[in-house]
């Protein structure tokens, strides 16, 4: 039994490595999408992250829209040009740009009057590229916050500030002001405050105190940013993510390969033969499994040796977790092979069904954009997705440091959905030779 | 003699379609077994309840006597295959595939090389050995799938339309290989659509038309069964001269004399011009 089991796994792996397509499928290409994908979405370990193309229009000119345009313009999640309305509204129809800020004549006034007096609010419009929504939400907070900026500035110090403080002080005080009075008078100390803070000469900065203090209202806060991953001072290493979900795509698309191997083998005849001779069935599948799962590991690990090699990827949680991990999942898509074979009638149509659903399954499963970036209730769906489980687990052992005992849970649930498979395809296999 | 191989009443059905109803034959050692029928007659699956492919609704295989039980039934072993199709991996060499075939029956080491080189010895392959099986012709696929039943040492070998698509040499080199067979004392089922091949390999045949044994006797007794015909077949120890031909056409009651005729014939015709070479 062993020596037939052994012929059977050895006869496959034959197969396997005499079958150019195969090794292109199983070496070559998850090692070249995975770079791929690695090199679209960690951004690399130096790499900027590309800035959003944006136009600011001003067609107001005064110091306010001036300052807005310049803070714009030093931030570095933009580039920014200039350019009249029509000349910005073609470059967005055109894709050149994703969004133009068009600030209109009279905005620092408008703008420096709504700021404190309730007058009523200028507009800023916004011509954006309907297929970028994600930036614009980005520009949009980005430009809440120079405006912000460029007003509380001016009008705290700045000669257009005092300007728009006095006229506003004037029209309060004018005949037929429609605001109750104790709020007119309230108000009219708050700008003579302002008033007063404007004309007053800085004093100078006591000894070891910070600079003059900018003007207007700054961010109350700074924010400070800290990935966290298995240990501090370990970098996220991005192609650690592609090369688990490509390695694990490919995987299965061996194992589809294995499934249509079966049924051809069953087509040509070849499989009366292994029935004719003395095995019992579970030799017969127990040793198809075997040349699946092995034929998956080999895929996996290179894949995997590539990427240590060179993208710099390292298990930083458990090797042991990591390997178990590794023969989990190969097992898992070994028996899915088996099952894909036992549901399928002849090798070309279960090739296409097979393909799709692997593709299915992996995208749904997290490995070409990682399944958190999902919205919620999808991520609790895919958690029925063995290859979720798979890229989750492998995820855990490589970038997140994940000790053994922590990808217990992904180890055992991937064993679980291989016995699941392997009953089903016991279940349903097609004894039966015509 | 016991027969080595006896299918008892065997019977398979699918639904409603009754493949096979009962058939029930035996074959013993050092015979060929003709196993005759147009096609959809009920042969393969009768074949393949024999190879323990096909499990029967009722009835039982019996090997030396015992009943065939299950897929691991170490009888198995005494049963070689040869199926219809070519059931050979066309990527790995003809060395590869026997090394394979042969594992199937835990066979290993030298007496799986000695099995391989006989093997490929007796089907005319041995100078192909290391060739892969895809750049060989369809005699050759044939010749060496025969080889690939043999393999194990069977005691029962079970032809299924053996000589498909080949060219007269290669079906002539395999016939030869199947007289060889019988006179090592195997049991051989050969079964086939083609009436000339089965009169001269076999000593009885089993007819089977609609999943049943319409008729199993000798060729002499099935021909028994047909009404007298007005053909007479006279052999000559040496080839007719003129005076022979003159003297039977002088015979009142013969009307017609046909020197020479048939397939059969017209093989020989060809074989004796084109020569038994094999053509690989």
């Amino acid at each position: 039994m062993m020596t037939a089991a052994a012929a059977i796994v050895r006869k496959d792996l034959l197969m396997f490595f005499t079958d150019r397509r195969a090794l292109i499928m199983g070496f070559v290409a998850p090692i070249a999408i995975a770079s791929f994908f690695g090199f679209i979405f960690s951004g690399g370990r130096d790499r900027v992250t590309a800035a959003v193309p944006i136009r600011v229009v001003d067609g107001d000119g005064s110091a306010i829209s001036v300052a807005i345009a310049r803070g714009l313009a030093a931030d570095k999640a933009l580039a920014v040009q200039g350019g009249t309305v029509d000349e910005a509204r073609e470059a967005v129809r055109t894709g050149k740009t994703t969004v133009a800020i068009v600030v209109p004549a009279g905005f620092g006034d408008a703008a420096g009057q709504a700021f404190f007096g309730g007058a009523q609010r200028p507009q800023i419009d916004l011509l954006y590229d309907p297929s970028h929504a994600p930036e614009l939400a980005m520009v949009r907070g980005i430009l809440t916050q120079h405006v912000m900026q460029a007003v509380s500035a001016e009008m705290f110090g700045g000669e257009q500030g005092r300007r728009v403080t006095e006229r506003s002080l004037e029209s309060l005080a004018a005949p037929g002001s429609t605001m109750p009075e104790a709020d007119r008078t309230a108000l009219a100390d708050l700008l003579s405050s302002v008033n007063r803070w404007n004309a007053r000469t800085p004093s100078p900065a006591p000894p070891g105190a910070s600079p003059t203090p900018a003007r207007g209202l700054t961010m109350p806060y700074d924010v400070r940013e800290q990935a966290v991953t298995a240990q501090a001072g370990i970098a996220y290493n991005g192609f650690a993510h592609s090369f688990a979900g490509m390695g694990v795509q490919f995987l299965l698309f061996a194992c589809v390969d294995l499934a249509t191997g079966m049924l051809l083998e069953r087509q040509l005849g070849l499989w009366k033969r292994l029935r004719a001779a003395p095995l019992s069935r579970a030799v017969l599948l127990g040793a198809k499994a075997a040349s699946g799962a092995i034929i998956a590991l080999m895929s996996l690990t290179v894949t995997f040796a590539f990427g240590m090699a060179v993208f710099g990827i390292r298990i930083e949680g458990s090797w042991p977790g990591f390997v178990a991990v590794c023969v989990a999942t190969a097992l898992m898509a070994s028996s899915f092979g088996l099952l894909i074979a036992a549901l399928g009638k002849t090798p070309q149509a279960t090739r296409g069904v097979a393909t799709l659903a692997v593709l299915l399954m992996v995208m749904l499963g997290g490995a070409w954009v990682p399944s958190f970036v999902f919205p919620a209730w999808l991520q609790k769906v895919t958690l029925v997705i063995p290859a979720r489980w798979a890229v989750d687990g492998l995820d855990a052992v490589t970038w997140r440091g994940v000790d053994f005992m922590g990808v217990l849970p992904a180890i055992g649930v991937l064993l679980a959905f291989a016995a699941l498979f392997a009953t089903l395809a016991v279940a349903r296999f097609r004894w039966e030779e015509d | 003699m016991p027969p080595v191989l006896a299918a008892d009443r065997l019977r398979k059905s699918y639904g409603a379609l009754t493949a096979v109803a009962d058939v029930s034959f035996d074959v013993s050692a050092g015979e060929i077994l003709g196993l005759l029928g147009p096609n959809g007659a009920g042969k393969s699956t009768t074949v393949g309840m024999i190879a323990g492919l096909l499990e029967p609704d009722s009835g039982q295989v019996r090997i030396n006597g015992a009943p065939l039980a299950g897929d691991t039934d170490p009888a198995k072993r005494s049963i070689g295959l040869v199926p219809q199709d070519l059931a050979l991996f066309e990527e790995l060499s003809a060395r590869e595939n026997l090394r394979f075939f042969g594992a199937l029956y835990g066979m290993t080491g030298s007496p799986l090389d000695d099995a391989i080189a006989s093997g490929l010895e007796f089907v005319g392959l041995a100078e192909r050995a290391r060739d892969r099986v895809k750049a060989f012709s369809g005699g050759m696929k044939r010749r060496l799938n025969l080889a690939a039943g043999l393999l194990h040492d069977p005691q029962i070998v079970l032809l299924d339309e053996p000589t498909v698509g080949i060219d007269p040499q290669s079906r002539n080199a395999i016939f030869d290989n199947l007289e060889s067979l019988r006179a090592r004392g195997k049991a051989l089922v050969y079964t086939t659509h083609y009436m000339e091949e089965v009169e001269r390999l076999c000593e009885r045949i089993v007819i089977v038309d609609h999943g049943r044994v319409i008729a199993a006797d000798t060729v002499k007794g099935l021909y028994g069964m047909l009404p007298a015909s007005r053909r007479l077949t006279i052999e000559l120890r040496e080839p007719p001269t003129d005076a022979v031909l003159a003297a039977l056409r002088a015979v009142p009651a013969v009307g017609a004399i046909d020197v020479a005729g048939g397939r059969g014939d017209l093989e020989t015709v060809f074989l004796t011009l084109t020569g038994r070479t094999l053509r690989d």
